[in-house]
This record gives structure tokens, sequence and C-alpha cells, in this order.
């Protein structure tokens, strides 16, 4: 990664930590730099700020009033604290504030972690509403930040919106219901992907995002799927893997589409990919992806017409063989075409280690430099 | 690719993706990035909003004209007029780096002498820009530095497509934009890893890293290496090899995870010489188009389950890592590759993990020398690379060219080789969807993305369109003289006057039955951009 900026140095104490930050760096980004948690839902680090949620106050000695630290800038010999009860305090009412209007038992129910999709609740909440029916339970960012903010006690009062579930297009769904309008989905469309497909609107009093126009594609949707990787809750999920829950495992790898390499996290469950996400760190695509590598990789890979068995022609048809008829044949035809009536055509999808062998094959056992693949195309 | 050796010493990009963005201005050229790349697209975006200038060139009208603050709609074909203005609009004005002409580059003197035949007045005729703007987007290019030029198959995709490329590296030259951070000749490799394909030696005239097959010291080496002899002179490019099947020639072809039938152009003739093999082996993931031609279709594994690298357009080596096991009794391609050479009495093919071809590469290959899978771990490896303590190279070209001196080259205009006449008025272009990738064989089988795009159009300017009485979403026949297809016609300003637009990704309305396998000379690569055509009505029954 290339630097070229000279970085100049502003030094602040956070929480009693001595930190020297980049010169222009925020409180927020300096402390989350250090490892300091500052709960907000409507920060992300790929985003310009925007003091939509109001969470992330902090306390800098000195200041009559608590300050958002994700627009502040941090200042030189600033003293600055996270974590006095004070500050709790004020926060978990700004939160309460946003639980009012999402529902929120699946952040306070003792048994959360505990309940099956089908099992009975007992805390009597209807079923549109239950932890179990959120597509994001369990990797919600609302319910981060109410374990850490250790929001419990009483339910918080909260009438269900009944907003309709907009699935106008193929590949995510956006429920009115649990988005909080914190506008990352909004930032993200404009200020990364450069497009303004989603603003903020009404429905039904209600402040929620959504497309400008009557659906997404007429609203010039590209269908990246950048406002679903930076919803904090299930407002925007993408529907291939919706209901999957968990992940069993993951692993980083590049994206089979273009030549850009885009960095991917295959999310996998019993042996299928069940989600695709881009990488935000370390990665040449820091963190965007396009519809084809975001949406378009599953179900190519997990289709029923794959081939799965060698197929010889016989008669004229090509009808399954095992791999041992089939690489018997491969040796007895391929031994009579040594040499120039010999030629192979790779591959720019597959692997670099594969054309290495293909080239390899073709030069070394039969004896042709007639290889070449479809760069020029 | 070949342009870009000769003027530089090296066909690669010469900078990275994220160094885009702090470019003061950005030539965009031949290239519809937001669909071709969209990420790419993204860094560009962001250059524009840090306050670069973005300059389109483009016949079409594709989105990131919207972020441009010049767009220049030449005439298909015209790129070495459009340049060589631009550069004649430099020199006169005097706004060339002379310093860095002098010190780092050649043949200076008789470039010069050839923008002697690109008054502006010409280059108006022949691009259908005015000339005043022509002009304007010199001074842009010249006087904001950094500046940088990314091309895709627009430039390359025709019978001057070498010259093209030659041009841009005049371009980046003349303004010594080159060797620095945000500066370059960026060509944005189509595929995930065509790049690597081509690093690894999957080309006739090279083995890996480029070393070349008639250098009798390169041959040496992998004969020691290999353990056999190996043959000198270069062998057959795609496109003469179908040729020499079709001749009787080449009597059998091993093809890996390609579609050539819809890829290439004149598909007519591709299917004629595949048919004429006596034996055609096909591994791929699907029974593709050209896999139904196949004595023998070997089933491979996707990406997702198997482990190996990709090399990306900026020459970053990166992992590819296992997510799944293979469907059914599918193999990974270096499996299955191994395995026939087991069979045919070959050494040298017991790998148990691609990691150990890598480290075979990596010793066998000066630009990949330090290379491991324990050191790509994090963010892969930008080449040249050339020892286990050597970081990457993010820049190429840094204080001095790789050839040495960066050498100008004297251009001339050459037309396409197939332009529009009475019979074929109209000229057909053809490039890639934003939804669909390449022949569809992967994009194809997404609901998802079928629902968004379910088939090929041929794109059509309001004016012709109503001059033949089409209207949007009518039937109609394209016809060139070479074939014909049927698809819905898209009436959109987006193609200009007297061209029309299609996408290679759809079977059923395959626009490559209608291309021009015409070749650049060099370079080999077929005239895909160019090709006349016309357009009838359909009745519908």
């Amino acid at each position: 990664m290339v630097i070229c900026e000279k970085t100049e140095v502003t030094n602040l104490t956070i929480d009693g930590q001595q930190i020297a930050a980049e010169s222009g760096m925020t409180i927020f980004e300096a402390a989350t730099k250090v490892g300091i948690y500052i709960p907000s839902l409507c920060a992300h680090p790929t985003l310009p700020p925007s003091e939509e949620c109001g969470l992330c106050l902090v306390e800098i000695e000195g200041e009559p009033e608590f300050v958002i630290s994700c627009t502040t800038k941090a200042a030189e010999n600033m003293v600055v604290h996270t974590e006095t009860p004070e500050l709790r305090q004020k926060q978990r009412q700004v939160l309460e504030k946003i639980l009012s209007e999402h529902p929120n038992a699946c952040l306070t129910c003792w048994r959360k972690e505990r309940c099956q999709p089908f099992d009975v609740c007992l805390r009597n909440v209807a079923v549109t509403e239950r932890c179990v029916t959120c597509p994001k339970n369990g990797r919600c960012e609302l319910q981060e930040v109410a374990d850490f903010l250790d929001i419990e006690a009483e339910p918080i009062p909260y009438k269900y919106r009944g907003l309709p579930v907009n699935r106008d297009n193929p590949f995510f769904d956006l429920d009115y219901n649990l988005c909080i309008a914190c506008g990352r989905c909004v930032r993200a469309c404009r200020d990364v992907r450069g497009m303004q497909t989603i603003d903020f609107t009404e429905l039904n009093g209600y402040r929620v995002a959504g497309p400008v126009k009557a659906n997404h594609k007429e609203s010039e949707c590209r269908f990246c799927g950048a406002c679903v990787d930076v919803c904090p809750t299930g407002a925007l999920m993408e529907r291939c893997g919706k209901w999957q829950g968990l992940p069993e495992d993951s692993i980083i790898t590049t994206c089979p589409y273009c030549g850009v390499g885009c960095q991917l996290i295959l999310e996998t469950k019993q042996d299928r990919i069940i989600r695709v996400a881009p990488v935000l760190e370390n990665s040449v695509n820091q963190g965007q992806a396009c519809v084809k590598g975001r949406f378009g990789i599953a179900e190519f890979v997990h289709h029923p017409r794959r081939l799965t068995m060698p197929l010889i022609r016989k008669n004229g048809e090509l009808t399954e063989a095992s791999w041992n008829e089939a690489l018997d044949l491969l040796a007895e035809k391929l031994a009579g075409y040594k040499g120039d009536q010999f030629a192979f055509i790779a591959s720019a999808k597959c692997t670099n280690e594969e054309n290495y062998l293909a080239q390899k094959f073709t030069r070394m056992v039969m004896a042709s430099n007639n290889i070449d693949h479809c760069a020029r195309l | 690719m070949a342009g870009l050796a000769a003027s530089f010493g090296s066909g690669a990009m010469t900078n990275s993706i994220n160094e885009i963005a702090q470019a003061a201005c950005i030539l965009v050229t031949g290239s519809d990035t937001t669909s071709g790349h969209p990420v790419i697209a993204l860094e560009v975006k962001k250059a524009v909003r840090n306050g670069g200038k973005l300059i389109v060139a483009n016949p079409r009208e594709i989105e990131l004209c919207r972020y441009a603050g010049i767009w220049l709609r030449h005439a298909p074909g015209s790129d070495v007029a459009l340049l060589m203005g631009m550069m004649r609009v430099i020199v006169d004005e005097k706004l060339a780096d002379v310093a860095f002409i002098g010190e780092h580059c050649e043949n200076f003197d008789a470039f010069r002498e050839s923008l002697r035949n690109f008054g502006l007045d010409f280059v108006e005729k022949v691009t259908d820009v005015p000339s005043a703007k022509i002009a304007e987007a010199a001074r842009i290019y010249a006087t904001n530095k950094p500046a940088t030029i990314l091309y895709a198959m627009g430039i390359t995709q025709h019978t001057h497509g070498t010259d093209n490329v030659l041009a841009t590296a005049n371009l980046a030259m003349l303004t010594g934009n080159i060797g620095k951070p945000s500066t370059g000749v960026n060509p944005l490799r189509g595929q995930n890893n065509v790049q690597g394909a081509c690093d690894l030696g999957a080309l006739p005239n090279v083995y890996t890293g480029y070393q070349r097959v008639d250098n009798p010291d390169v041959q040496n080496k992998f004969e020691i290496a290999w353990g056999c002899s190996l043959g000198s002179s270069p062998g057959l490019t795609l496109t003469e090899m179908l040729d020499a099947a079709h001749s009787g020639q080449i009597k059998a072809i091993y093809l890996m995870g390609e579609n050539p039938v819809l890829s290439d152009p004149d598909a007519k003739h591709v299917q004629e010489a595949l048919s004429k093999l006596e034996f055609f082996i096909v591994q791929d993931i699907f029974l593709t188009e050209t896999a139904e031609l196949a004595d023998v279709v070997l089933p491979a594994t996707s990406f997702a389950e198997r482990d190996g690298t990709f090399t990306n357009t900026e020459r970053r080596i990166q992992r590819v890592r296992k997510a799944v096991e293979p469907v059914g009794n599918a193999k990974p391609d270096w499996q299955i590759i191994c395995q026939v050479a087991g069979r045919l009495g070959a050494n040298g093919f017991d790998f148990e993990h691609p990691s150990q071809i890598m480290d075979e590469i990596a010793s066998l290959t000066p630009s990949y020398g330090g290379v491991s899978y324990q050191r790509l771990e994090e963010c892969g490896l930008q080449w040249p690379c050339p020892s286990k303590d050597h970081p990457g190279t993010p820049i190429l070209h840094v204080d001095r060219f790789v050839r040495g001196l960066g050498r100008f080259t004297p251009l001339e205009y050459k037309p396409p080789a197939e332009l529009p006449d009475e019979e074929y008025p109209l000229i057909l272009t053809t490039g890639r969807s934003l939804y669909h990738f390449h022949t569809g064989t992967m994009t194809r089988k997404v609901s998802g993305l079928n629902a968004i795009e379910p088939h090929g159009v041929v794109e059509i300017n309001p004016v012709d369109a109503s001059s033949l009485k089409i209207a949007d979403g009518h039937k109609v026949k394209v016809v060139s003289r070479r074939g014909e297809v049927i698809c819905k016609a898209k009436v959109t300003k987006e193609s200009p006057p007297k061209v029309v637009f299609m996408t290679f990704h759809f079977a059923e309305s395959a626009a490559n039955i209608l291309t021009n396998p015409a070749l650049d000379p060099v370079s080999k690569i077929p005239e895909l951009k160019v090709c006349a055509v016309r357009i009838e009505e359909v009745q519908e029954t």
C-alpha cells in the first residue's frame, strides 16, 4: 500500500492512555485505533461520519458538555473520558429512544441465546418481532451495543410499525420495521459508490431509509450490496442465506470474476456457501464488491447442472464414465498426438499453478509450444 | 501487451489500484469501468471527489461520463488519431516534459516527426470530436499531475490495437507521467487471472515470467529443471490454433476452462474448426457450448473448491482458498493435469498441494522468485518480487524503465479493417454488462442476475431506430458478413448514431457470430470492437 503524505501527530489522553493520533483524526478514530470501544451505530470505518445516532458521546476535560466523538477532531493535550457513569447514563437514554422504535425483546430477554425458531416465546412477543424471527439475531450491532450498555430490566415501550417489507429486487430485502435511520446505507451509496439510490424518507410517519424512486431498479441501484454490508440491524439483508444464522466456517479468497481481484469472505454451513461479503482490511477492494462477486457466486458453485462425472462420447453421445476409464482413454489417445499436432488452450479462469502445469505438460510431455489462452479476448 | 512491452519493457499495469484516487487527472479510454471493473470505478469516482479531473474517451455514453469533466465521443477505431491529436497539442503548446524525455526516453525525434500528420483539422475529421475539445483534453492531461491512463479491451481489440497501446505509452512518456505514484499506463485485465495465465507461461512464445522459448539460456534452464528436451520455436496463438485445426494441421486439443465458441470472433468458424479435431478434450465446471463438441469432458472444481493463487490486474498474487468440498467426482484442474501426465509416464507432476507447485514456479521465475504461500497470507505480493526478502513492487519503471530507456513510437492512423458501406451501414461494437460475465457460463446460472438482465439486446441510437422504424423492445435481426443473430432492440442515446452495441454474454444472441476475426498483426488480438452490420426488423409471429 502506498503511503505518500507525511503524517503529523496529535498527542492526547483517552481514559488515561497516552495516544499519538495522526493529525486530522477524530476522537472516535483515535480511540478505535488503540482498541477503546465507544458505542456507536452510525459510524463505520468505510464511511464519513454523520452524527446521526448520537451515541458516541465522550467527556472532554474542561468542556461543559459531552461531545459527539465521531465528528470532534482530536486536539493536542486533550484529555478524554469515555466510560464515566454519567456518560453511560446518557448513552442509555439515547439508545432507549432508538429502541422505542425497534423490536427490542431480543435485546433484553435472558433466554435469547437458548430459543430455537419454533419454540414458544415465553415473553409472549408477537411472531413478527421475536428475536428468533429476526434474520440478524446473533449478528446484530444493535444487540452488541445494548449488551455493552447493559440494557436490561423491563422491556422498553414499543409499538410495531407494521410496514411492509420491501422485496423489490432479487438480491436483498429491506425491512423498514427494523430500520433505525442511522444513514449508513445512504452514505455508502452516495459517498463510497458515487450513486444516490437510497435516501431518508418517511413511511407512515416513521423516518427510514429507502430507494429514492418507486423501487431500487428505477432508482438506478447497481445491486452492489454496499448498503447491506454496512447495515447494523436486520433492516437490509441479502436474501440468499438470510435465515441461515451464524456460519460454521468462513474463509477469505479471491473473487473469480474480473481482474480487480477483490478479496471476499465466503461463509459456509454444511459444506455450502451461505453468504459472501467483501473484505475490509488489507484488501485491494477495501470493503467493496460488485453485484457479481457479492450475489453471483453461491448459486453457480452449487448449481445442479455442475459436471460431477467424466463424460466420454460413445456412439455420438456424451455418456458418464469413471475417472479411470477417462484417464486411460486420454493417455492412449494423447500418446499419438505428440508434437505440433497437439495444442493446449489454458484459461484465465484457472489458477497460476494450473496454468503453470498446463504449459509444463504441453511443452514437456506433449513436446509442443502450442499453448495459449483467451488473454486477447 | 505487446505495445507496452515495446515501449516500456513490461506489458503489465504500471501502477496500483489504490493510487488512482490520488491522481490529479485520469484518462479512461476503451474501458466501461463501472461495468467491467466496478471496484476500480470506485477509485476513479473517489479521485473526482478529491478534485481530480476525469477525461473519458469512449464512443458510448458510459456511466463514468456523468463524473467526467470532459467526454470525448470519438468514432470507434479512431483512437490513434485522437491520442496523437492530443499529443500534437501538447508538443505545439510546449507542455511536454522535456527534461524527462531527454533523460529517460529514446526515439523522440522520429515520433515528433510523425505528429506532423495529425493536424487538428484531420483529427477532427477522423474522430468526429471538435478540435477545441481535443485541445482542452490535452491541456488538462498535460498540466494536472500526476495523471494516469486506464484502458481495457476497447483499446486492444482492434486490428491496430498495438498502435493504440503505443499511443497511450507515448502520451504518458511525453508528459513524464510514468514511474511515479498515481501515474502510468494501466491496462485493466478483463478476467480474474489473465495476468496470471500470461505470467505463468500459458502463451506460445514464453515460459513463466515472459522468458522466451527461443532464448537458448532459458531453454537450457528449463530442460535441466524438467529433465527433458524442449522446442525452441514459438507455438501458435489461440486464433492461429483454430485456423490450424480447421485446416487439419492440429489434430488434438486439450482445453481447460474456456468457451471459445462464444468468446471468439466468427463463432461459426470456431465451431467448424473444433468439430474437425480427431480428439478434443474439455475440462470445465459446466457442459458449455464448447464442451458439447468434445470427445471427453472432465469435471473440474470451481474456484471455491480448490486452493491456489490468482494474479490480479495490478500484478498482485493473491490466495484462492478452498471453502467447500468438490461436487460429485469433480477434481481441481491441477490434480487432473498431474494425473494425465502420470498416465503418460511423465515425471515431475507428483504434487500434493498447489503450494509445492508455487515453490517450483518461484525457483524458475525471476519475477516470482520471492513468492511462497506463507508470504501471501496477509495481502498478497505484487511482482516483480525476486527474492524472499523483497517486499514486492507497486510501481514499475521507477528511476528507469524496465527496458532501460522508454521508447517513443512514430504512429500513423489506420482505419478499422471493416467499415460500414451501403449493404452494412452500421458499426457494431461489443463489450460487457455489469450483470453478466464473459460467456455467461457462471452468471447465467444465477437467478438474480438473470432477473435483472435476462437476455442480450442490441443498443441503437434513437435517430437510427426511427429511420429503421424500430421501437424499443422490438425484435430485430443483426446481420454481418459472417452471420446473423436475433435479439431485442434497446433504443438509447448511450449508443452514438450509426453505432450499435451488443454484449457477448448470451449464447442465444451471440455477438461473436457477427464479429470480425481480422487480427492485429503484432498482438494477434481480433477486431471485436468494430465490424459492419445492418439491422432488420423481425415480424413477430
